[in-house]
């Protein structure tokens, strides 16, 4: 079917979506390796010069560094869980019969909608406010001591947050996949009188796992680059519980205005990103081609 | 679908599925409930439900101090506008990775994922420079043209996957007939990639309407969305738990309720190719 | 001649369409309640200027900082109104970032404004942003709970009486909490705080020869004292309120004390917005018997950026924010207490407001003693009371903040704060080639 002429035509029609990527790509990143090799600061300018690896250095061997390394993979890997196991629990429920389905699954969506910003906002404000919260009223109203959320356990209340947003996002994509489960199949292994466990374990997962692997790999893309909900909640405090690395960086490019140090992280960042994307794909990838 | 289960368990389930929707649903319930409120009535403890005199003073109050439409107006083209745009480049290309698939296509696909992976403040002194030599800073254009950028790899990928699974003998009984390609395309290949069009440029709206760093940091006031809109509110002086929740209320409103509209759409094609 | 010059501008007002016809002016504000009540005043303006429209970005304020700081050093000309602080002007006019203030008018009297916060404003003695309200830091307190506590505040307290009038009055089961103050990490926020209360401990940021100061004792005694009495006696969750969430809790009742803002002092005796508007007083921020007080100058600010095209009209709309009339026209909305305080020496000298206000003479006593080019028992090389004027230091009071923040939430100890504030303060101080 792949002619020499459907060959080209097919080049020629991916063109301007390469094009436009690498460009989207190497300009601004070209630009960025090069402030990373120099001494730039927005708020004193004139004073640029090449510092060589200077800005590596700094980033690096910055105490916060490792512990952004930490918080990143920790509110990656606290968010996969959630939302991958509650997604499953969740879909599974929905996918049995019961009253108001379709009522209920508009509100399972509903958070998947919510601006970042105004999630982060109303969480913090509204449920972990340890004075006029939800939470610590209902602690209060049981006689407990209210959790101040985002000082005693920011990492977790973050992960909390993000994974409120993104639980039904996974939620909706298997409960497509086991939709599309062969209901044969099923009771067939009813009729062997598999029990619900091994039927899960045996049947539902295996079928399940490549609507995992999408719900891993697109979730993951979105939250190695959570900001706004540490920019609003904690501020990545207190001290450093709640610095990922994109906030690192952040705190370097716009409140130290440092451009060389914000371009080397950003670098770091991207290069540290794509190492997580190699291992993902070989992982992924294989279940993705089938 | 129809299994055969107890009326008991059905009631069970009912219970517990409702319960559980509610929970998920309930941050956004209790932020619409406290824009109703007074300032003081939103931070009473105990909290009350709905007893409380409900007012629309909190809208009215945003309203004065930001043109609420003029943020919705931008959203709306700057959502709309880069989803088309990023449509209108992404259709031809996932069309040519699915139907004319070669040895790197998969490689290309995954690099163009990864461009998704760099942070962006790392990019935003360069973005920013560039912007101000070619004027685009505070424009609709500009924010359109990097929402795109930014999830065009999204838009590839979901149609690609989509696209897989028209099977390719279709295509090629169209062309024994001797269809051309645009008669391919319009004929035969769009109807059956409509729903995966249709669920991608939804999830691509809410993706860029959600956007929060360079609507930010690229706006001052013609081209400002509702990102910018709710920057103001986030922590003003004094009490302004009710005022917050209004103009959180506000700013989600029109995405929810676009979302629940069209959630079919959406859920139809947002498989990723997960299921076969 | 002059109709030949009129006939010229109208041609070249048809021919450049109808943009000119009324200049917009983009004004980038924060969202703090006096800059809200300017926008709502905005026909005011208009009324006496027709030809000019006015566009307001009103952003929280560290949102506003980033995005007014980015602009203006890359020169992208976003705004052609900034609002700034006392810790910008200096550094940003160094750079002629911004405009000199020369044209604000006859009817502007200039030298009516408090010189403190003149001097603030001014590089090189031109004065490059006009005040738009200014402010100390004092105590504000609870009349009621220190009279059921048979306590008395004193004019001028010391941090030792404070600590114990604070454990006194606290009353946790019933959510009285003796003493609220910022814990929220930022170089704006507790750090705001610390530094000047480490002021009046008699410790400093930097030695004449720029080397961090954290090691010392006075900087231990300085975050012990604060640490432990926000234990005892502060409110939970204080290592996240800033300036607002402490205002929310102290105007709904909570707090015994607050050591805050001299302009908060409008909001908590407004009964529209506080449950305890009458039972307030005032006091000035305590000290500890080595001369300097806890009190910080700050000026929220109104100024041009040098890249504007529009730096007439944006001078026009300046003189008018920061003038005399609006003081009155506030005055005449909103009564005498609500106008934007700390800025002019008249206000202070008028009957009217000294009666609306009871706050007046604290807020003036305590602007009057903030000395930011001394601002600590032992000299330094830096200007400024609750911030050191060099651009670094947004980044390092922040990630200092982040540490002592840290240290009151009991994540880590005092001394491990300090010894890491110390650690980057250096490395920062050496990368930008303070120290070597």
């Amino acid at each position: 079917m792949a002619t020499l002429h459907t060959q080209s035509t097919a080049r020629l029609m991916m063109a301007p979506a390469v094009v436009l990527l690498l460009m989207w790509m190497l300009v601004p990143l070209g630009m960025t390796l090069w402030f990373s090799f120099l001494r730039y600061n927005l708020l004193m300018p004139g004073m640029e010069e090449w510092t060589g690896f200077d800005n590596y250095y700094y980033f690096l061997t910055d105490p916060a560094f490792s512990t952004a390394l930490v918080n990143t993979l920790l509110l990656v890997g606290g968010v996969l869980l959630i939302s991958v196991g509650g997604g499953i629990a969740l879909a599974l429920l929905l996918d049995q019969p019961f009253f108001g389905q379709g009522i209920v699954r508009l509100l399972v969506i509903a958070p998947f909608f919510v601006m970042p910003t105004v999630s982060a906002l109303v969480w913090k404000n509204m449920f972990m406010n340890p004075v006029y919260g939800l939470f610590a009223w209902v602690a209060k109203f049981f006689g407990l001591q209210p959790v101040d959320w985002l000082a005693e356990v920011p990492l977790f209340s973050i992960v909390l947050i993000v994974a409120w947003q993104w639980l039904p996002f996974a939620t909706l994509i298997l409960l497509t996949a086991l939709q599309s489960l062969d209901e044969e199949q099923r009771e067939a292994a009813e009729m062997d009188g598999a029990g619900p466990v091994s039927r899960f374990i045996y049947i539902v997962l295996p079928h399940l796992s490549r609507a995992i692997t999408v719900v891993i790999l697109i979730e993951t893309i979105f939250l190695l680059s959570v900001f706004a909900e540490i920019l609003v909640t904690t501020n990545g405090g207190p001290g450093l519980q709640s610095t990922n690395l994109t906030y690192l960086v952040y705190a370097q490019a716009l409140l130290q205005f440092d451009v060389g140090a914000a371009s080397a992280g950003g670098i770091v960042a991207v290069i540290l990103a794509n190492i997580v994307a190699i291992f993902l794909m070989r992982i992924i990838g294989k279940n993705l081609d089938a | 679908m129809a299994r055969a289960i107890s009326p008991r368990r059905k009631w069970t389930i009912t219970v517990v599925a409702w319960l559980l929707g509610l929970a998920l649903f309930f941050p956004i319930l209790w932020t619409v409930l406290t824009s109703f409120k007074t300032e003081g009535e939103a931070i009473a403890s105990p909290p009350s439900l709905i007893a409380f005199d409900w007012t629309l003073a909190n809208y009215f109050e945003v309203q004065a101090r930001s043109n609420y439409f003029k943020y919705v107006g931008n959203s709306i083209v700057i959502a709309l506008g880069s989803t088309l745009i990023g449509l209108l480049i992404a259709i031809p290309a996932a069309w040519a990775m699915a139907f004319s698939p070669t040895k790197r296509t998969k490689d290309v696909l995954m690099w163009m994922l990864s461009t998704k992976m760099l942070p962006p403040v790392g990019v935003l002194v360069p973005i920013y420079l560039i912007f101000r030599d070619t004027g685009l800073l505070d424009s609709r254009t500009g924010l359109i043209g990097v929402l795109t950028m930014i999830n065009l790899p999204i838009i590839v990928w979901m149609l690609y996957t989509y696209f897989r699974e028209i099977p390719g003998e279709i295509l090629e009984a169209a062309r024994m007939d001797g269809a051309s390609l645009a008669k391919e395309i319009v004929y035969v290949l769009t109807p059956m990639a409509l729903p995966g069009i249709a669920s991608t440029m939804l999830l691509n709206i809410i993706l860029a309407w959600n956007e929060a760093f360079w609507t930010l940091n690229l706006t001052a006031s013609n081209a400002a969305p509702l990102t910018a809109f709710i920057a103001a509110y986030s922590s003003p002086e004094g009490l302004f738990w009710a005022k917050l929740s209004a103009a959180s209320t506000l700013a989600i409103a029109p995405i929810l309720i676009m979302g629940w509209f069209s959630q079919r759409q959406l859920i139809r094609g947002l498989t990723f190719g997960a299921v076969k | 001649m002059r109709l030949k010059a009129l006939l010229l501008g109208a041609s070249f007002l048809t021919a450049s369409g109808f943009a000119a016809q009324a200049e917009t002016l983009t004004i980038a504000t924060v969202n703090n309640g006096d800059m809200i009540r300017m926008q709502k005043l905005t026909d005011d303006f208009k009324a006496k200027n027709p030809d000019i429209d006015l566009e307001w970005v009103t952003l929280e304020e560290n949102v506003l900082r980033q995005r007014v700081t980015t602009d203006i050093a890359t020169k992208g000309g976003q705004y052609d109104v900034l609002t700034i602080g006392t810790y910008e002007v200096p550094i940003w006019a160094k750079q002629d970032w911004l405009l000199p203030l020369e044209n604000l008018g006859e009817n502007y009297d200039i030298d009516d404004l408090l010189p403190p916060i003149r001097a603030g404003l001014s590089y090189e003695d031109k004065l490059y942003a006009a005040p738009f309200y200014g402010e100390s830091s004092m105590v504000m307190y609870r009349t009621d709970l220190f009279e059921e506590a048979g306590l008395e505040m004193p004019e001028a307290p010391t941090w030792e009486f404070v600590a114990d009038a604070a454990r006194k009055i606290t009353d946790k089961e019933n959510e009285i909490y003796g003493i609220c103050l910022r814990g929220k990490a930022g170089w704006g926020e507790n750090m705001a705080f610390l530094t000047a209360t480490a002021n009046s401990f008699g410790a400093r940021w930097f030695d004449m020869e720029w080397q961090p100061q954290f090691d010392q004792p006075e900087w231990k005694e300085t975050l012990d004292f604060y640490v432990n009495l926000m234990n005892d006696a502060g409110p939970p969750g204080a290592s996240s309120n800033g300036f607002n969430e402490n205002l929310a809790l102290f105007q709904s009742g909570k707090c015994g004390m607050w050591i805050d803002a001299t302009v908060a002092a409008s909001f908590v005796t407004n009964p529209d917005e506080s449950t305890v508007a009458d039972k307030v007083g005032f006091a000035l921020a305590p000290d500890n018997g080595l001369g300097k007080r806890g009190n910080w100058l700050w000026a929220w600010s109104l100024a041009i950026p040098a890249g504007t095209q529009k730096a007439e009209a944006a001078e026009k709309f300046i003189a008018w924010a920061t003038s005399k009339d609006y003081l009155e026209l506030v005055a005449e909305k909103e009564g005498w207490a609500n106008v934007p305080p700390g800025t002019r020496t008249s206000l202070y000298e008028n009957p009217k407001y000294l009666e609306a206000a009871p706050f007046a003479k604290m807020t003036i006593d305590s602007i009057n003693t903030a000395d930011p080019n001394n601002p600590t028992v032992d000299p330094v090389p830096y200007v400024g009371v609750q911030f050191v004027a060099i651009p670094e230091f947004q980044g390092l009071g922040t990630a200092v903040g982040q540490q002592f923040s840290a240290a009151l939430a009991g994540q880590v100890t005092v001394d491990q704060a300090l010894q890491s504030a110390q650690q980057l303060t250096q490395r920062e101080m050496m990368k930008s080639g303070y120290i070597k």
